[in-house]
């Protein structure tokens, strides 16, 4: 007995220790940086966490001369376990900033947490419909884009190549529903089916590419981030569909998949805001640098969308000299977007999601022999989501 | 028409792989009276060995011979370290103790193989799609893994019905007391039990490997399905497993293919959308609770003890 009170006192101790930690810790930037670090998909986070840190190097490790702290937390793709990590971070640890969110549904999920508390969020991936329309919040910005925006360049290619038909296949959560309506906002043939598979746990899509193929349409188009990217162009490439129909993609082709599905991707177009090969000097630096630190890994546009945001947060606080308390004025400064991003400069609309051009990206194999992806041409220009006018932020 | 033959043919391929998985989980559960939540694990195994024998040797079929060996090697060593100890225990030491060897395994594959996951790329011939009626393609990889599973699950009756090391299984599973009194070496049944099913696990890996890609803690959400599937098919028995597991996939693929197209005539064409998939994955938990009340002992439940 007299030795669990002893337990107990230096638990308390130990407790009341860990408490004091943050307030020692004053005078610097905290970030909380929430994303997927275990399971199948913890390739990205990891990507995303790479590039955050290479940002900080790039930065000098400081922040207007105050040191960084990074938190980072795992949201293990759930959208329960990713709001807890955001209670935690904005409670507990108090951050000034919180960076990350891969996924739409963990996004959706954190939101009101930060929002409520007044802690600013950078979304460095996820970009769901309902943050650009009627969930903006002065305190949330995206360095990534909105959910269909993509999409809709993606079916804009589609009706350059003169396609008539499509059958759209995608997961069936926040983000996939995005994506399949962006296609659907701007490609101007026949939709002749429309299938959605259970996320994240379905990774056979036999019945879907056997609907595909015998709906007789022209063209298939999907979305599958991570892995399932993976699967999905195997078992495209082993049903033989690859020589009857071709396929169109958004964020299904990356720097993390491609060395998984070697040349089943080859040929297969994708749309991107941010391609490796983007012709800025900031651009050729991350990448350069990037396979320097980390040898033998290649940056995504995940990666890319993380850097740009430890850039954003330190144009915030360079402008307000920095006093973290001036809120008003930094969101005055972010709203600028007066910082180099990796994609080349772009302007904020009035719902922070960023109005950009997008790329078309092909597959091709480079100097070293390996696959990579390359820019083959600009798909639209300056493009805004389309849901900004459902923002009351004017 | 076609679309029925060729969406049937999914269900019996998805249904095949997941009797590799449920056989070895049966057994061991129904004859050594052991939860194993590690049987996943083990189907991971099997994938990345296959994936790093095949790049090794350049041989498709020679690497999956080899991995199938490891995988059967594995899980001796493992049952003769590790979960020996644990057959007096009750059930939930022994879900404790497996599954930290799933954490274990997850981390161990983190170390050796890296986070990233590996492809295992089929050989050439396997992936043409084939011709089998008139008008309907088949993936030959797919067609293969038909062929290997059925093969296998007729070697399994063969020995399990036919041959003196079946009759023991089959005795153990009904009484396990009885056959150790008779005097029959029940530690080294045991061993060889858990080894066959670590080593169809390692197969349905294996197998499976090509089509998804192969990544840490790919045997946890199909393991759920195992479970579902021997509680299905009666615990201990290899021909319910064999019947469930056909059940299971051909009612999975078959309400993810027609579902969505029977929900859109009563429902709008976005909610039909949504609801389907969520809809098609109830369908066979919706299945083994009908079973459960009607027949709690499963559909072809092992003889009684």
């Amino acid at each position: 007995m007299k030795k669990a009170f002893w337990l107990a006192g230096a638990m308390a101790v130990i407790s009341a220790l860990a408490l004091a930690q943050p307030a020692m810790a004053a005078d610097s930037v905290k970030i909380g940086f929430v994303s997927t670090f275990s399971g199948p998909t913890a390739v990205i986070g990891n990507d995303m966490r790479n590039s955050f840190e290479l940002a900080l190097d790039h930065l000098g490790r400081k922040i207007d001369g105050k040191p960084v702290e990074v938190i980072y937390e795992d949201d293990q793709q759930k959208p329960d376990v990713g709001k807890q990590k955001t209670e935690k971070l904005v409670q507990s640890d108090k951050v000034d900033f919180i960076v990350g969110y891969i996924w739409s549904n963990v996004l959706l999920a954190s939101l009101k947490t930060a929002v409520d508390s007044k802690t600013f969020l950078i979304s460095a991936n996820a970009g769901p419909s309902q943050l650009a329309g009627e969930l903006c919040s002065p305190y949330v910005f995206s360095t990534s884009w909105q959910n269909d925006q993509t999409p809709a360049a993606m079916g804009l290619y589609m009706n350059q190549k003169g396609v008539k038909s499509v059958f759209l296949i995608g997961p069936n959560y926040a983000a996939g529903k995005d994506m399949l309506a962006g296609v659907k906002s701007t490609f101007k043939g026949e939709v002749v089916g429309e299938e959605y598979t259970v996320w994240p746990s379905q990774l056979d899509f036999s019945a879907e590419l056997t609907k595909a193929r015998n709906s007789k349409a022209e063209s298939i188009f999907v979305f599958y981030p991570g892995a399932a990217g993976v699967q999905f162009l195997n078992q495209y490439a082993q049903a033989g569909i690859k020589a009857q129909i071709p396929l169109y993609t958004a964020f299904t082709v990356d720097e993390l998949s491609l060395p998984l599905q070697k040349d089943n991707a080859i040929g297969i177009p994708g749309a991107q805001e941010w391609v490796n090969d983007l012709p800025n000097a900031e651009n050729k630096k991350f990448v350069e640098d990037y396979r320097k630190k980390y040898p033998g890994l290649r940056p995504t546009y995940y990666g890319a969308q993380a850097y740009d945001a430890a850039q954003l947060i330190n144009s915030a606080v360079v402008a307000v000299k920095g006093d973290l308390t001036k809120k008003d004025a930094m969101k005055a400064e972010m709203e600028k977007a007066n910082f180099k991003s990796l994609r080349g400069p772009f302007k904020y609309g009035n719902n922070h999601i960023p109005i950009q051009n997008f790329y078309l990206q092909d597959v091709v194999k480079d100097a070293d022999g390996q696959l990579s992806l390359k820019t083959v041409a600009t798909i639209v220009k300056d493009d805004q989501d389309k849901f900004h006018d459902k923002c009351s932020m004017k | 028409m076609y679309l029925v033959v060729e969406q049937l043919l999914n269900g019996l391929q998805f249904g095949l792989l997941l009797f590799l998985l449920a056989a070895g989980l049966t057994l061991v559960f129904g004859i050594m009276d052991f939860v194993n939540l590690a049987h996943g694990s083990l189907y991971m195994m099997g994938a990345y060995f296959a994936a790093t024998f095949v790049t090794w040797t350049g041989s498709f079929v020679l690497g999956a011979l080899l991995a199938l060996g490891a995988t059967l090697l594995l899980g001796i060593v493992l049952e003769y370290v590790a979960l020996r100890h644990l057959y007096g225990r009750d059930h939930l030491d022994q879900v404790l103790a497996t599954f930290g060897l799933i954490l274990f395994f997850n981390d161990a594959v983190r170390l050796i193989w890296g986070p990233a996951g590996l492809a295992l790329s089929l050989p050439a011939w396997l992936t043409v799609p084939v011709q089998i009626i008139p008008g309907v393609y088949y993936p030959a990889y797919r067609l293969m893994i038909i062929v290997v599973a059925l093969a296998v699950a007729a070697m399994l009756y063969l020995v399990v019905m036919r041959t003196r090391v079946g009759m023991l299984i089959r005795a153990g599973a009904s009484n396990r007391e009885m056959i150790g009194a008779l005097g029959i070496n029940i530690k080294l049944l045991f061993t060889l039990v858990f080894g066959l099913g670590a080593a169809l696990a390692g197969l349905a890996g294996l197998m499976q490997a090509p089509i998804l890609t192969v990544q840490i803690g790919m045997g946890e959400n199909i393991l759920i399905l195992a479970f579902v599937i021997i509680v299905i098919g009666g615990i201990g028995s290899i021909r319910g497993a064999f019947m469930a597991a056909i059940f299971v996939g051909i009612i999975d693929t078959m309400g993810r293919a027609f579902l969505p197209d029977l929900l859109r005539k009563v429902l709008s064409g976005a909610a039909a959308s949504t609801a389907a998939p969520a809809l098609s994955s109830m369908l066979i938990y919706l299945l083994m609770a009908i079973i459960l009340v009607l027949r709690p002992e499963g559909l072809f439940p092992a003889a009684k003890r």
